[in-house]
């Protein structure tokens, strides 16, 4: 069996206008390496180079610097057909004007493949995603969820080391994509092949991911898998861009009081204050005095005290969503807003003094002039 | 499953739910025609005057030199028309004067499309020059490629072929077919491009990608890629150009005036030298009877080969 990882390092793209001249740089210098038979998925805000990224290894975009690998090979120079990858794209991008049939078989045409091998190829693709009846159609004459499908299956009938996907569910209404989610996690699971997988939504990238990059202004921030990456986020934009909702996040300093040290939001007479105890007290021993991020996730309030760990937080509701199991509390703590995820049945009022404790084993402490993580 | 709608007027209708009917325009249906009434009347007698005297001169004797004689003439004008030997060159010449016009503007037009879809210096200055010949009139263009390029003394092609110590040619005697085919193609190619153009603009980028991931070397990807995109447009082309290349005169009249002999006489110029060189106006009148008849079969044909083409392609 033929190596299928990819290899990207110190990856730079510029963009250069008619003339030849620098316009942006959408990729900074990244590394990343995807083993062989992984789902990659990569998740970051709109314009942080995602796309960019995917479509060099594809070949579609030249690299300005670094280097690609595809299975120990460097790939630079290599023209996309002779990569080994197949791309989906956002809108498909079938042909309008050839059969379903043809739009699955164009690329083993175009390799000269024999009559039989193609046939059979494209029909084993095809009943793999349900697709046998349709075979005649055209793009036209299917729904959003069946052309994705079609794209699929032109990927699948190239037998490609590597699947590139570029944002493939964004057009699909809410229940296609869910569908289409689990049909593309299972197609991982038979084919086996390394997947890189563009999205920003970061539900598809927790889902799907056996692990996950995420990017921001043509950077990586943390390469991990999910859990990893809700548990520990490497820094405050990871922290707030992984879970929803976001990460609550307060600005102050650590400070030395009577009983230890304190997270203290700082300026106004009912600011937030923190005792921090256990390990986050430790972390924070480093920090004394100077300005740092508190987070915390809303699912790590709660209503009563479990153990030492929990501590008491000051604060007055101001809107509740109850959603039945549970409820999303927007609580109203020193000098900003605090959301919270209650679980059992209550009944939260406006201006209400709200009982809530803070699970300090899950909290985090960040940096605030790096932004990164304090261990 | 059918819906049964009960109309303002009594009526019942049955209407489908697939069927995607605004009912807006059911509702006006019984003020609606009212409304059309003076349009449509107007662009009836519009039509159907110029016809009418057409198809009734094409039966009577009249001559202008002889203006005595008239009467119902039977088919006499169609037998003289069918007679006269300039009639078959007059159809075989506009047959050869629109296909050859009309291959070398869509092959001309869709290479340079092709080329413009292409980033290069100066693209926008470029643009502006091949859409230029359009904006000038057919008879400005004809005196400029009689007199200016063609002409065997003073033309830029005589001087070129001096130069390099050839004989100058004449083009309008000895080549007086190919020389109108090229002004007239001159003068149609930027429509073609202009159309070609936004057509291939708009040809879905993530598509080409696809074609070159599958393997598509340049010229498979315009041959399967860009030209079935094109088809539409060039469909649209050839019916228009084709409409209006089957009544080319200027060219002819500032050029060629039809000759030598019959060599450029198409059916335009054929009915014009019937009418008002030989002021029959009987004759002339079958002329263009029978070349508006030329017209509209060519008009159904191409028509019902783009309405399939749309119909395919949704
Ligand atoms: N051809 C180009 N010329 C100049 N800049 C470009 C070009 N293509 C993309 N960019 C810029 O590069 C940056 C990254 O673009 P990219 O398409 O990779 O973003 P993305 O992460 O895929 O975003 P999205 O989620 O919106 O698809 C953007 O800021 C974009 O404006
Ligand atoms: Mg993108």
């Amino acid at each position: 069996m033929d190596n299928r990882s990819v290899k990207i390092k110190n990856l730079v793209k510029t963009y250069v206008d008619d003339r030849g001249r620098p316009t942006f740089t959408a990729v900074k210098d990244i590394n990343l390496e995807i083993n062989d038979g992984e789902f990659m998925v990569l998740v970051g805000p709109s314009g942080c180079g995602k796309s960019t990224t995917l479509r060099m290894v594809a070949g579609l975009e030249k690299i300005t610097s670094g280097t690609i690998e595809i299975g120990d090979k460097v790939v630079n120079q290599v023209k996309p057909k002779d990569r080994g990858i197949a791309m989906v794209f956002q809108n498909y991008a079938l042909y309008p004007h050839m059969t379903i049939y043809n739009n699955m078989a164009f690329g083993l045409k175009l390799a000269k493949k024999d009559k039989g091998f193609i046939q059979n190829s494209v029909s084993r693709a095809a009943k793999a995603l349900g697709l046998e009846k349709m075979l005649d159609r055209k793009p036209q004459a299917l729904s959003g969820g069946q052309r994705q499908r079609v794209a699929l299956g032109r990927a699948i009938v190239r037998e490609p080391k590597v699947f590139l996907f570029d944002e493939p569910l964004s057009n699909l209404d809410a229940k296609m994509r869910v569908q289409m989610r689990a049909e593309i996690s299972r197609l991982h699971e038979q084919l086996d092949a390394t997947m890189i997988y563009v999205t920003h939504d970061q539900i598809e990238a927790m889902t799907m991911g056996d692990r996950i990059c995420v990017m921001r202004d043509g950077l990586i921030m943390q390469t991990a898998d999910p859990l990893t990456l809700y548990r520990q986020p490497a820094n405050v934009f990871v922290a707030s861009f992984i879970g929803s909702p976001p990460m609550n996040l307060l600005r102050g300093t650590v400070q030395r009081g009577d009983g230890g040290l304190v997270f203290n939001e700082g300026a106004g007479p009912n600011s937030v204050k923190i005792p921090l105890r256990g390990e986050i007290a430790t972390r924070a021993e480093r920090y004394v005095d100077k300005p740092v991020y508190f987070g915390i996730r809303p699912e790590h309030l709660s209503n009563e005290a479990m153990d030492q760990m929990h501590v008491p937080l000051n604060s007055t509701v101001d809107i509740a969503e109850p959603m039945g199991s549970e409820s999303l509390v927007y609580l109203q703590a020193g000098n900003g807003n605090m959301i919270a995820r209650i679980s059992g049945e209550h009944i939260f009022r406006h201006g209400d003094t709200a009982n809530v404790y803070l699970n300090l084993s899950k909290a985090h402490l960040f940096d605030a002039e790096t932004e990164e993580v304090i261990r | 499953m059918s819906v049964e709608i009960q109309t303002p007027s009594g009526e019942v209708k049955t209407t489908h739910p697939a069927a995607d009917l605004p009912p807006a325009v059911e509702e006006a249906d019984s003020t609606l025609p009212f409304l059309q009434w003076p349009a449509v009347g107007s662009l009836f007698l519009w039509m159907i005057v110029p016809l009418g005297m057409t198809i009734y001169f094409s039966f009577i004797r009249y001559n202008l030199m002889n203006p005595e004689l008239t009467g119902f003439a039977k088919a006499d004008n169609f037998k003289y028309l069918w007679e006269d030997p300039a009639f078959f060159p007059a159809i075989l010449n506009t047959v050869i004067l629109l296909g050859s016009v009309l291959v070398i503007t869509v092959v001309v037009g869709v290479l340079l499309a092709v080329l413009y879809d292409h980033r290069f210096f100066g693209r926008n200055v470029a643009t502006l020059l091949v859409i230029a010949p359009f904006f000038v009139m057919p008879t400005v263009s004809a005196l400029v490629w009689k007199n200016m390029i063609l002409h065997p003394v003073y033309g830029l092609i005589a001087l070129a072929l001096h130069s390099v110590g050839l004989p100058a040619i004449d083009w309008f005697g000895d080549h007086p077919m190919f020389s109108v085919i090229l002004i007239v193609s001159w003068e149609w190619m930027p429509f073609a491009f202009l159309i070609l153009f936004t057509s291939i603009k708009s040809l879905d980028l993530e598509q080409q990608e696809a074609a070159s991931i599958d393997g598509a070397t340049g010229m498979q990807m315009f041959f399967r890629i860009t030209l079935p995109h094109l088809s539409r447009a060039i469909g649209v082309v050839v019916m228009i150009e084709t409409i209006f290349l089957l009544s080319i005169f200027a060219e002819i009249y500032t050029t060629t005036s039809g000759g030598p002999g019959t060599a450029t006489t198409n059916l335009a110029y054929l009915v014009y030298s019937l009418g008002l060189q030989q002021f029959d106006i009987g004759i002339a009148s079958a002329g263009g009877l029978l070349a508006v008849i030329l017209a509209n079969v060519v008009a159904f044909f191409l028509v019902r080969l783009l309405s399939n083409n749309l119909k395919a392609a949704r």
